[in-house]
């Protein structure tokens, strides 16, 4: 289905769709995420049965602050689609998509891993890339780049970027 | 320490954290007695690289596994926000290492659609041939640690015998073996040397009986065929369901692969199959590895006669972005050509001030995402990228196939023997570096 053709159908349940660059994305409330989600999934016209990829982007003087991203892919029709989801920087928390897609439940990790996001609802949502105990969500854009100090067991090194200098 | 993973104000900093706390018993809050917890790696011969798998085995029966990963993670999405567009390049190159050249072209066709540029015919012709090219080496380096991990030493060394041919091709390419940052924004680095025909062409007629060689070693092999056959099944409708995809989703029976489904550099126009097995066991996976390389192959010679028969430019005309094609591969890479480093610091100030704008700040992108993906040796690989209209990506998500196809080894060896855990992480065939980036 073409990218305009797929806006059409979806216009008609989400108005918020928007194509450019050859691409459909379409931004859903928190509150309906599930349901669009399950939607896309069983509507036989669309079949976007595969979730490809979730993550976030950060925006934090904009509202809302975090943009969720789901990557959905038909294996049947070959086409793509993108939704998204927006949450505040005070209640970063969205559903988790694991009840509908199991790949949802290392992707969503890992977007907690680094945007301090809650998918409500996930089984086990721990860090999975950063050790159990980091503090701060990195990827956010008020994380400095550098400046982590070295962990060994019983002891810390300074950060790369602060060594050799008294 | 919460189950979240999340600090507790004035708790003491722990590093490992309780990542064996979902092996609890959810009442009591202790650990079984039967049955015992064991780690696996982090550096263990035999878990494909840096991963760590917790069981918790019940005598030979793993009851549960949880893979603990990121012991590779080096930021990589996080840098590429802090250099510029051009830069990220060698960032994304390095996270699945034995694929650098996919990385590259998913991240390089994604700014260039943001950019609304289209490369020239000839340099997606290279791309094709190269992205080719990598498939079978890391077809082959999947073979070869498989045989590594199972015993069969010979396996690995042949592997990477054969690899080496192609490993030379590269070198004499981008003068790199690895991490090649050759595939650019607007096209490639430079055209193939001279050699490069003439060492593909030897590439062509030596590897089938090579491939032969490896399939008359292996497919009837008593003790190959049975550490596989059966193991780690999966069948299309769970690797679906997990986001499985590559050689072990079209082992399982499913046509699945972006060169066919949508098309990208013109793969529509080469004449190639999808080779499927119905097993979905890691001796199918092991099939369909060996069959795409024979397809890779025709690949590689349909894209090299057509090199043969159409010269051109390999790069854009735009100066701001074309300049990269001016580099010229030295003793260790890709770096300044002599001719146009005398051209910019000793004839034009005009060209060497253009230069110095051109390195340190590149092109700025036009505010947007894009989300685009290619189908890399393991599976899908998908860069989603955002730009706010800076010279700086805003955003850089790299979906890598291992990441998400690891998902699947508990599904794959919960209420099996211990020493299937080998063959099924081998025949997920997970690359470290992608799976933690």
């Amino acid at each position: 289905m073409s990218p305009e053709s797929m806006a059409a159908v979806i216009a008609a349940r989400y108005p918020d769709v928007l194509v450019a660059r050859a691409e459909t994305t379409v931004v859903v409330d928190r509150e309906e995420l599930l349901e669009a989600l399950a939607w896309l999934r069983d509507e036989p016209t669309l079949a976007l049965g595969f979730l490809s990829s979730i993550t976030a982007t950060h925006w934090p003087d904009r509202d809302p602050a975090f943009w969720i991203d789901y990557e959905l892919r038909s294996m049947t029709l070959h086409h793509r689609l993108r939704l998204k989801v927006g949450c505040t920087e005070e209640d970063p928390t969205v559903p988790s998509a694991t009840t509908l897609f199991a790949t949802a439940n290392w992707l969503e990790r890992e977007t907690f891993d680094f945007y301090g996001v809650v998918f409500v609802g996930h089984p086990d949502l721990t860090r999975i890339l950063l050790p159990a105990g980091w503090d701060g969500y990195p990827l956010r854009k008020d994380e400095p780049l550098g400046g982590v100090p070295t962990w060994f067991h019983g002891t810390t090194m300074p950060p790369v970027d602060e060594r050799g200098m008294a | 320490m919460s189950d979240t993973g999340q600090r507790m104000p004035g708790a003491p900093f722990d590093p490992a954290g309780d990542v064996a706390g979902s092996f609890r018993d959810p009442v009591s809050g202790d650990f079984r007695q039967e049955t015992m917890i064991i780690n696996m790696g982090p550096q263990h011969p035999s878990t494909h690289g840096v991963l760590r798998l917790l069981l918790e085995l019940d005598g030979e029966t793993v009851i549960r596994c949880k893979p603990v990963i990121g012991y590779l993670h080096t930021g990589i999405e996080k840098n590429t926000e802090y250099r510029t567009w051009l830069q990220g390049i060698t960032y994304v190159t390095r996270a699945d290492y034995v694929a650098p050249f996919s990385n590259e072209l998913a991240y390089c066709l994604g700014v260039e659609r943001l950019l609304g540029i289209e490369a020239p015919e000839r340099a997606t012709l290279i791309r094709v041939l190269v992205c080719e090219l990598n498939r079978i080496t890391s077809h082959l380096v999947g073979l070869a640690t498989t045989g590594l991990e199972m015993g069969a030493v010979s396996v690995m060394l042949y592997g990477l015998r054969e690899r080496e041919m192609i490993m030379d091709i590269f070198e004499g390419l981008t003068g790199l073996r690895m991490n090649h940052a050759y595939i650019r924004i607007g096209g490639v680095v430079m055209d193939l040397p001279e050699d490069g025909p003439h060492k593909i062409r030897d590439l062509i007629d030596i590897l089938p009986s090579r491939i032969d060689e490896y399939e008359t070693l292996l497919n009837d092999n008593p003790i190959w065929r049975e550490r596989h056959e059966g193991v780690a099944v999966l069948s299309a409708q769970r690797c679906l369901q997990l986001g499985v995809t590559g050689p072990v989703l079209r082992a399982a029976g499913s046509t699945a692969d972006l060169r066919k489904d949508m098309p990208y550099c013109g793969y529509e126009t080469f004449d190639f199959d999808v080779p499927t097995r119905t097993e979905g066991d890691a001796y199918a996976r092991y099939r369909v590895r060996i069959d795409e390389m024979r397809e890779s192959l025709k690949i590689v010679e349909q894209a090299l006669d057509r090199l043969m028969a159409a010269p051109g430019p390999v790069m854009i005309e735009d100066p701001k972005i074309g300049w990269q094609a001016r580099l010229s591969v030295g003793p260790d890479g890709i770096g300044n050509d002599p001719a146009y480093l005398a051209h910019i610091m000793e004839e034009s100030m005009e060209a060497l001030i253009h230069h110095f704008k051109m390195v340190t700040q590149g092109v700025d992108v036009p505010a947007g995402e894009v989300y685009s993906c290619v189908e890399a040796p393991r599976g899908e690989l998908g860069m989603y990228l955002v730009s706010d209209g800076g010279h700086r990506p805003y955003r850089v998500k790299i979906r890598d196939p291992s990441f998400v196809n690891l998902q699947a080894l508990p599904d794959v060896i919960e209420g099996y023997l211990v020493a299937d855990i080998i063959a099924a992480v081998s025949s997920l065939d997970p690359v470290m570096g992608g799976v933690d980036r």
